[in-house]
């Protein structure tokens, strides 16, 4: 039998394996499964947030978060590292037709809006500092489908990243010196379903969303300003 | 009646990804990974998990179809049936770039 096979069959064999070890250590009915009930029941009056997703998110989940923005910091550093260099003589594409001309500029104030909505009213409405921070880099992006000679100021998104980052981090040191538990929430709650309410969560949804939204329209700068290869 | 809409959406899931492995065009096989995307964000909408909804529909259907519309771009997969359409005119103000017509 070639060597390949071999291989791909231990590979099988050890995946089925660790499924089925999965399977039988899942505490299927366990007090530890049941504890979406207990967020619905807690979540609420302890947070303050309308919003209970952004509540876990932020408030409970606040460093499985932290490991996500870190993830997707890694991700587009290394994505701009390989693709941020291009030939000072390489074809622009042309810039884009009425159609998609027209429909960036009439997309680009209503993207914006939204994505800002979005990232603001985390706390109360369904969605958050990602989704709002990706519609936000996607208002960006559409304004430089259109017309590809236009360029984003990657400095100034570094530096709106960097900032916000740094600002989630603080938060989270700060919750650390005041209440001994990194990302605790803090700051009075105010009334459920007001703008300014839920202690820091609206704060890190507007660090999140500032920092997504920078790190993806970079991103998606870059991989568009690579040269296309001639034909 | 929800699940009739379900059953629906499931179906135009299925067909798209099916296309997605079958279809010549890549141009065409990213649109219906995008189509994938969009159905499964509408299916969020109606199990009641709006947020879902939302991350799918801007980083499922929207974001990862424009990233891998820009890596079909970068390899020089970018073709239409018809020719080239990325390159309908020459690039503006570039020298050297007057020859562009494509063959």
């Amino acid at each position: 039998m070639p060597m390949r096979d071999i291989a791909s069959l231990v590979f099988s064999a050890g995946l089925l394996f660790l499924l089925l070890v999965i399977g039988a250590e899942l505490a299927l009915g366990h007090p530890d499964m049941r504890v979406g009930a207990e967020y619905l029941r807690v979540a609420g009056p302890e947070l303050g947030a309308a919003n209970i997703v952004t509540a876990i998110l932020a408030g409970y989940r606040g460093f499985d978060t932290l490991g996500e923005l870190s993830i997707l910091f890694a991700a587009a550093t290394a994505a701009s590292l390989v693709l941020g260099h291009r030939r000072a003589d390489a074809r622009r594409d042309p810039p884009g037709g009425l159609v998609l001309s027209a429909g960036a500029d009439l997309l680009f104030p209503l993207l914006l809006v939204v994505g800002i909505f979005i990232v603001v009213h985390g706390h109360l409405t369904p969605g958050g500092g990602f989704q709002g921070g990706v519609i936000l880099a996607a208002a960006f992006f559409v304004a430089l489908l259109a017309n590809p000679a236009r360029t984003l100021n990657h400095a100034l998104l570094g530096w709106i990243e960097g900032l916000a980052g740094a600002a989630f981090i603080l938060i989270g040191l700060w919750a650390l010196v005041e209440d001994g538990h990194f990302l605790t929430p803090l700051l009075p709650l105010g009334t459920m379903g007001e703008l300014v309410s839920a202690g820091t969560l609206p704060l890190l949804s507007v660090a999140i969303g500032l920092k997504v939204g920078a790190e993806l329209a970079g991103l998606l700068a870059h991989l568009a300003d690579t040269e296309a290869p001639d034909r | 009646m929800l699940t009739w809409i379900a059953l629906v959406i499931v179906v135009v899931m299925l067909v798209a990804a099916v296309l997605v492995l079958t279809l010549r065009s890549f141009v065409a096989a990213v649109a219906a990974t995008a189509v994938v995307g969009l159905a499964l964000s509408v299916l969020y909408v109606l199990l009641q998990a709006p947020d879902v909804a939302m991350t799918e529909a801007a980083v499922g259907a929207g974001l990862s179809g424009v990233i891998l519309a820009l890596a079909l771009r970068r390899l020089g997969l970018w073709q239409l049936d018809d020719g080239d359409a990325v390159v309908l005119k020459p690039a503006s103000g570039r020298a050297g770039a007057g020859g562009d017509a494509d063959a």
